[in-house]
């Protein structure tokens, strides 16, 4: 490999693979570049953030322990000391209720400080895109405070696994049965909801205001395991295929959801709530008994080849162009359908593959990689989160909550408003004047981009006026906002 | 990070005012009233567009309380007397009380039974369907709202404006568009933007991007000072406040003071989308989203869940009634979503994804009247698929009637252009 072309590739292995080049990162990519980013996969997974440390399981009992001694509406205990308390000091409940939304801020700042310091850019780019495939939004405080540790427990040790571990243990893990209401489903006719019918038609009055309320189907989590997660919209099901589906899944829930001596958040499977009989999915019989049974239906569709080709064209969108090379797709279905799924297998293909190295860069960054890459580039990490969540939120990409579970957008159009231009300048402006720290913007430039620095923005940044200004500069170019 | 202290009036601002028109483009906000045309032209008619995410269940948007199998449906989230009557069939959400005084004063109107050719009940695809106004998925690359500022903009000078600080598919397209949310100023003594435009001139996606953003954060500044003359209680809005519209809230007392701040929030964004629509030369055609209807649990009824999204919605609307002030007479806002939910109440207190759910028309434009469209009913033969209320309206044929009625866009257009392949959906006339 001659030297410029080594040059130019270690700039793209360290911004488009990567989550933008720290000082010094891309003269150490430049050796090999694609040896570099083959030696961040690794079979134990992404890195886990420096958090609290908090299961999901103990996020849940907490949030429920609070909500019962707040429905016990005792009278609060006045704190010592009037008049300069906040409202948190004199309120125990308003206290308890900061504290859970402070675990979920210290989750997304751990979350970005991993991604700003980290040496495996590739690694973490790789694992937050599966963090968005199987996305669960904190659209309250209860998904809120278990988002962190859901992406510990269910995603980051298994993204360089094979694809039905990452499945089975996302579509089982609390936090996304309590997103899209799995926790709740309940078989009409299984035993919980016949005993529920003759406690209610029964003498058993005392009973009734716990057991009577929504017993029955929700079909959320079924749908959206096979639109968004497996075979894709097209992926050729039926609305009936999806209700089957859901009665299927019935029975796996979470404790603390009506069952007794169970503890609070740790994942169940509750034969009780199990609809009864043989389904029919997509075609095919499934008569296996309990859990089994959806394990077994989360198998197939996870081995389709509808799913290889959804979520490889998913991956090339993510890493290559929004509209990415048909090539691409193909290439890196070979190395899925080759290794039955083996992530780690679609990564290297990914490397490989020549049609990721085109030199323009054809994807406009997220707000969370246009953020993350100037704390990247500037060799910072950010110490609040009151540094990245609001810009965030202001940027359109809210902390952990993508406000669907499509999760965010990879299209540059809906990223590249007029507003979110203004908005990551004036960002850009302060960032740069606290950031830039008496360094030469010129050799940031060259640290942060390399051989994709154009003449043009070279020459921008050696006649800004100011040293904030020439740092603004690089932050706001063309080529920094794409990868 | 940065508190960028507002610039002094004047020489800043004109500035970056000078800087965006090197683009040409800061015309469309800077245009003086010499352009406006004779009061009641086409030129003063002004439409908005809400798009509610999630399937918004129609059936307890305007509930149908006086059909017969309407409560036996529904159960425990059924409406009851609490909700706002129309008429001997429907009953408003009490959460859209505002609303409902339009109504009573013939400025609202419900299309009960309306759904987008969509019938795959994912929200994605419905929502890309509703928003490029494609009569299938994938039908199109572009918005309808974005092929309709392309086709008036033949004939006259019109813009448009997205709330928000993304692009929703609706308005994403060829002609250009401003968009905008709530924020700090634009520190318009500094270089930047000025280096950057220079920076951007040969980028096709970034150059027209920053110098619309900027002409747009101008007229910003002029379009809060009218607002906060209008009534020193409607201050600017401010990005704390915002926050608080998104649902990351507790319940009980602290849920309650965090939906009436949403709730503020929410109406000062609609008293600012008024502002910037009284101004000179200001959008005359604007797209605002609201998430959170994907109601499958505790969906609610006159409380809860769904109506705490509806007392939003009631506030911005409300917000755009009062800041339109004198040109609300000229302005149609119409609400709609991607899908109505199930008939029945499924096992959790929610409702899945269904197909036909209610549009809401609202503006001093409308022609008094009744409902729009026809009411299918519930029985469980009239359910379309046994399951979900059916569409008795295309969608499309709602839009295409406003569109041609009220902005004059030209009929061959909506059939093809606007509206591909849609003659089908014939334009639903005389609402304005």
């Amino acid at each position: 490999m001659a030297a410029t072309d080594r040059e130019l590739k270690a700039a793209i292995a360290a911004t488009r693979f990567g989550l933008g080049a720290r000082p010094g990162e891309i003269a150490e990519a430049s050796r090999d570049p694609q040896g570099w980013l083959k030696a961040q996969i690794r079979r134990e997974g992404g890195d886990l953030p420096v958090s609290g440390g908090e299961t999901a399981a103990q996020r849940i009992a907490d949030l429920r322990e609070f909500q019962q001694q707040k429905r016990m509406e005792r009278p609060a205990v006045a704190a010592t000391g009037t008049g300069q308390a906040s409202p948190e000091q004199r309120d125990p409940v308003k206290l308890a209720q900061k504290l859970l939304r402070d675990d979920t801020q210290v989750d997304f700042l751990s979350r970005v400080q991993l991604a700003t310091a980290t040496p495996a850019g590739f690694r973490e780019r790789w694992t937050l895109f599966w963090t968005n495939h199987f996305t669960v939004a904190a659209k309250n405080l209860q998904t809120a405070t278990v988002v962190g540790p859901y992406e510990a427990e269910a995603i980051r040790p298994h993204v360089f696994g094979r694809f039905i571990q990452l499945l089975g243990a996302v579509e089982t893990h609390p936090a996304m049965m309590i997103y899209l209401d799995q926790v709740q489903s309940v078989g009409p006719n299984s035993l919980l909801a016949q005993r529920a019918g003759q406690v209610r038609r029964g003498v058993g009055a005392r009973l009734q205001p716990v057991v009577q309320r929504n017993l029955g189907l929700n079909e959320n989590l079924a749908r959206e395991i096979m639109e968004l997660h497996t075979v894709g919209v097209n992926g050729g099901y039926s609305q009936a295929d999806v209700t089957e589906f859901a009665r299927a899944m019935t029975g796996f829930s979470i404790g603390g959801f009506r069952g007794p001596d169970e503890q609070a958040g740790v994942p169940v499977f509750r034969d009780l709530a199990h609809e009864p009989g043989q389904r029919l999915v997509m075609g095919v019989r499934y008569d296996q008994r309990g859990k089994d049974q959806a394990a077994a239906i989360l198998s197939d569709l996870a081995e389709k080849p509808q799913t290889a080709r959804f979520v490889c064209t998913k991956l090339a969108r993510h890493f290559v162009a929004d509209d990415p090379p048909p090539a691409l797709v193909a290439r890196l279905e070979r190395a899925w359908k080759g290794s039955d799924g083996d992530l780690s297998k679609v990564a290297e293909a990914l490397i490989e593959a020549p049609e990721a190295w085109a030199p323009q860069p054809a994807k406009f960054k997220t707000p969370y990689e246009f953020i993350v890459s100037s704390y990247r580039a500037a060799g910072g990490q950010p110490q609040a989160f009151g540094q990245v969540g609001p810009i965030l939120t202001a940027l359109g990409q809210k902390p952990f909550d993508p406000g669907s579970p499509k999760g965010w957008s990879e299209d540059a159009d809906a990223w590249a408003a007029p507003d979110g231009i203004v908005k990551r300048m004036q960002f850009a402006q302060g960032f740069a004047a606290q950031a830039v720290q008496g360094r030469d913007p010129k050799a940031l430039a060259a640290d942060a981009l390399g051989a994709r620095l154009t003449p043009a923005t070279a020459t921008a940044i050696a006649r800004s006026e100011s040293r904030p200004e020439g740092f603004a500069l690089l932050l706001m170019s063309p080529e920094f906002q794409r990868r | 990070m940065t508190a960028h202290s507002p610039s002094p009036k004047g020489h800043s601002r004109r500035g970056v005012l000078a800087a965006a028109g090197a683009f040409g483009l800061s015309l469309q906000f800077v245009a003086t009233q010499s352009f406006a045309a004779a009061e009641g032209g086409l030129e003063t008619k002004k439409f908005v567009f809400v798009i509610c995410r999630g399937g918004m269940d129609g059936l307890n948007v305007a509930a149908p309380v006086g059909d017969p199998d309407y409560a036996a449906l529904r159960g425990p989230i059924a409406l009851q007397g609490e909700a706002l009557k129309l008429d001997a069939t429907f009953a408003l959400n009490p959460a859209l009380s505002a609303t409902y005084a339009l109504a009573k004063a013939g400025e609202a109107r419900i299309v009960p039974a309306v759904a987008t050719p969509d019938r795959a009940r994912s929200h994605f695809e419905a929502q890309d369907v509703l928003e490029s106004g494609a009569n299938q998925v994938y039908g199109a690359s572009s918005g309808w709202l974005n092929r309709t500022v392309d086709s008036l903009a033949r004939v006259r000078k019109v813009s448009a404006l997205s709330v928000g600080p993304t692009a929703p598919l609706v308005l994403r397209g060829k002609a250009p568009y401003a968009s905008w949310s709530p924020g700090k100023v634009v520190d318009g003594s500094a270089r930047l933007p000025t280096l950057l435009q220079d920076l951007y001139k040969n980028d096709a996606l970034l150059g027209p991007a920053l110098a619309r953003g900027l002409a747009t954060e101008a007229m910003a500044q002029e379009a809060m000072t009218s607002v906060a003359q209008m009534s020193p209680a409607q201050a600017a809005v401010t990005p704390a406040a915002m926050t608080q519209t998104s649902p990351m809230q507790p319940a009980g007392m602290a849920g309650q003071a965090y939906q009436r701040q949403g709730q503020e929030a929410a109406r000062k964004l609609g008293l600012s989308l008024a502002g910037f629509m009284r101004e000179a030369g200001g959008p005359q055609i604007a797209a605002v989203s609201l998430d959170g209807f994907d109601t499958h649990a505790n969906e609610g009824a006159a409380q809860g869940q769904l109506a705490t999204r509806l007392a939003y919605l009631d506030a911005v609307l409300d917000g755009l009634h009062q800041g339109l002030g004198p040109e609300w007479k000229n302005t149609v806002v119409v609400v709609a979503t991607e899908f109505g939910r199930t008939a029945r109440v499924n096992g959790t207190g929610g409702t899945d994804h269904g197909t036909a759910s209610t549009a809401l028309l609202l503006g001093g434009a409308l022609k008094p009247g009744g409902i729009v469209g026809d009411w299918p009913g519930l029985k469980p033969s009239a359910l379309f698929e046994n399951r979900d209320l059916a569409p008795t309206l295309d969608m499309r044929g709602l839009f295409k009637g406003l569109l041609h009625d009220h902005l004059g866009v030209d009929r061959a257009a909506l059939d093809t252009t606007v509206f591909p392949d849609s003659a089908a959906a014939k334009p639903v006339t005389g609402l304005v």
